[in-house]
């Protein structure tokens, strides 16, 4: 009986380990098929990693360079990162420093309410509210697909992950850091901006890495706002295709099953593993190398 | 550590208010940001929420459209989902909390889940579409294995297919690290003086497992569950790689049934560009949160209801 359970929990525990093996493998294996497909001996993973134009559907011979929908999400990604890094850092630290606990209840609900809605919400919220009140009035540039709003969109839906988790880190940080350094006549700023968020600085690096990965595999919100080109532009008014925006619209159906575009889809989606993957791990060896121990 | 004594008094303390200054600001904006998205999807869907909106079909026409097929087809698949994710996700926690000794190994584990909570959804959704979709190639289907009778509710054949039963295991594979997560955390808040009790009155360590901290953990556990519920019943992307957008005119009515889900059909109607549609994926919206306030609020009362303090 405690043996059979044992051996239970460690199958079911497997899962999550198959789970990871299961999708590398899929991935490579879809990738291979997809460089040594047959009638296309340009395509190499280097002329697929290094190529400039992105023109799978368009043209008479398709093109396949991943550089316009890697450009495409960083730039989404950035846009998402300059608003939800400064806001959520200093909503953390007014919700660890400075609110009352009955403040701090209230913006903590306020935060989740944000963490729960489904990104398709944010993507309707940019494509409605943000592109046409907010960006079209500032210039004409905009169109009503653009890599702006749906950038601004995708920040707004990672700043409850930067903002809970770096207000978990600067919380941590113990009491007695602070009232020494009020002993030696810091003032709030002082103490805040010298030595707590020091203090808490690997947890917060984490927690900006941990958010720009999600900005990075956001699917709906860029599907529905940023547009469906693939250019290789750092234009924020112009529409831009991310990565994982090309693999909706090929999974939504353009592209005849087992054809070039269609398994190209999976090097692409190869791609936006890898660089997810080397985020997250680099997150984990940020908390655990440079984490500040208190007693 | 300078705190800045060569900085005269005058401007550290104008550094202070504008500290606090920003910090509101960006509070503040926070709480607008809020407000606008709720403010602007109430205005947008409000006038199209009725009866006939929750009980009707799909339509071609943006007054007829309702969200009946979408709204069973998240409540199967979300059913679905948490019933393989969480008996999954806390069998594992407990064997790496409670079970698994401190090796190599184990923290492999730990960081391969923690890596798992960070691969983007979508990429789920193309690991599903070749495991249930087509199980990896093995079997064609055209001529698929099939258990059970089509008139069953639990009709099952492989590949799964588009299925619900497809759908709600995909979302399953999403949430399971979210879920693992929490229930580990839940765990280790349980005091180890409780388990030593129940080890020195000569339980199993499996009786200890049942017996005092699985009862102990199980509030915070719950509310965790409910939380990754809730991250599952808003995703769209791995759903729209196993089975694309579909306007179905019927309900899921056994595991093998077509299906979509709420996020599915907001997408659908938002990337249309006419304005009635966006008219309805806003009132579909709001239906989509108050699903999920419910969730959210069923976890607060769980949290404050059953939590009983524990010494340590």
């Amino acid at each position: 009986m405690e043996g059979s359970i044992e051996w239970l929990l460690w199958l079911l525990t497997m899962v999550s380990v198959v789970t990871t093996v299961a999708i590398i493998a899929v991935l490579v294996s879809e990738s291979v098929q997809f460089f040594t497909m047959e009638g296309h001996p340009e395509i190499s993973p280097w002329s697929f990693l290094t190529g400039t134009v992105w023109s799978p559907l368009l043209g008479a011979r398709p093109e396949f360079g991943v550089l316009p929908l890697v450009t495409g999400t960083v730039l989404v990604t950035a846009i998402a990162g300059l608003v939800a890094m400064p806001i959520g850092l200093l909503t953390a630290v007014y919700l660890s420093e400075y609110a009352s606990a009955k403040t701090r209840t209230c913006l903590k609900t306020v935060l989740e309410i944000l963490a729960g809605v489904p990104t398709v919400v944010y993507g309707f919220f940019a494509l409605t509210f943000i592109t046409p009140y907010l960006l079209q009035p500032l210039s004409e540039s905009f169109g009503t697909y653009n890599a702006m709003g749906a950038g601004i969109a995708v920040g707004i839906m990672i700043l409850p992950i930067v903002c809970s988790l770096s207000e978990d880190s600067l919380r941590a940080v113990p009491q007695s850091l602070r009232d020494g350094a009020y002993a030696l006549g810091s003032t709030k700023f002082d103490v805040t901006a010298k030595v707590v968020v020091p203090a808490g600085l690997s947890g917060v690096i984490a927690a900006f890495l941990l958010a720009l990965t999600r900005a990075i595999g956001e699917t709906m919100i860029v599907a529905l706002a940023a547009g469906g080109l693939a250019q290789l532009t750092a234009n924020p008014s112009q529409q831009v295709q991310t990565m994982t925006a090309y693999m909706v619209q090929i999974f939504l159906g353009d592209a005849p099953a087992n054809g070039i575009e269609y398994r190209s889809s999976y090097a692409v989606a190869m791609t936006l593993f890898a660089i997810t993957f080397a985020m997250t791990g680099t997150g984990a060896i940020v908390l655990k190398r440079y984490r500040e121990e208190y007693e | 550590m300078t705190i800045g004594h060569t900085i005269p008094i005058a401007r550290r303390l104008r550094h202070d208010r504008l500290m606090l200054a920003a910090c509101l600001a960006a509070t503040t904006l926070a709480i607008a940001v809020l407000s606008a998205l709720l403010i602007s999807i109430f205005v947008q869907g409000f006038s199209s929420l009725d009866w006939h909106f929750l009980s009707s079909f799909a339509s071609r026409k943006a007054a007829n459209a309702g969200i009946l097929a979408p709204l069973m087809g998240s409540l199967w698949v979300c059913t679905i989902c948490g019933m393989v994710a969480i008996p999954v996700g806390i069998a594992t926690a407990i064997y790496l909390e409670e079970y698994a000794r401190r090796s190599r190994l184990r923290s492999l584990i730990q960081l391969n889940i923690s890596n798992l909570s960070g691969v983007p959804s979508i990429v789920y959704g193309i690991l599903a579409l070749a495991a249930f979709g087509r199980c990896f190639g093995a079997i064609s289907s055209d001529d698929p294995w099939t258990l059970g009778s089509p008139d069953s509710v639990f009709f099952v054949q492989f590949p799964f297919g588009r299925s619900v039963l497809a759908g709600g295991l995909t979302l399953a594979l999403v949430i399971l690290p979210i879920m693992i997560i929490a229930a580990q955390e839940a765990l280790r808040a349980v005091p180890v003086s409780l388990r030593q009790a129940a080890l020195a009155l000569g339980s199993t360590k499996w009786q200890v497992v049942w017996k005092v901290t699985l009862p102990s953990a199980l509030p915070t556990m719950m509310t965790g569950a409910i939380l990754s519920m809730s991250r599952a019943i808003g995703e769209a992307a791995p759903l729209l790689v196993i089975g694309g957008v579909l306007l179905l005119f019927s309900v899921p009515d056994n595991l093998m049934s077509d299906f979509t889900v709420l996020p599915l059909q907001i997408y659908n109607w938002a990337g249309r560009p006419q304005d009635d549609f966006h008219r309805i994926a806003a009132a579909a919206i709001i239906v989509q949160l108050v699903l999920l306030l419910g969730f959210n609020s069923v976890a607060i009362v769980i949290r404050q209801k059953l939590q009983r303090p524990l010494q340590s």
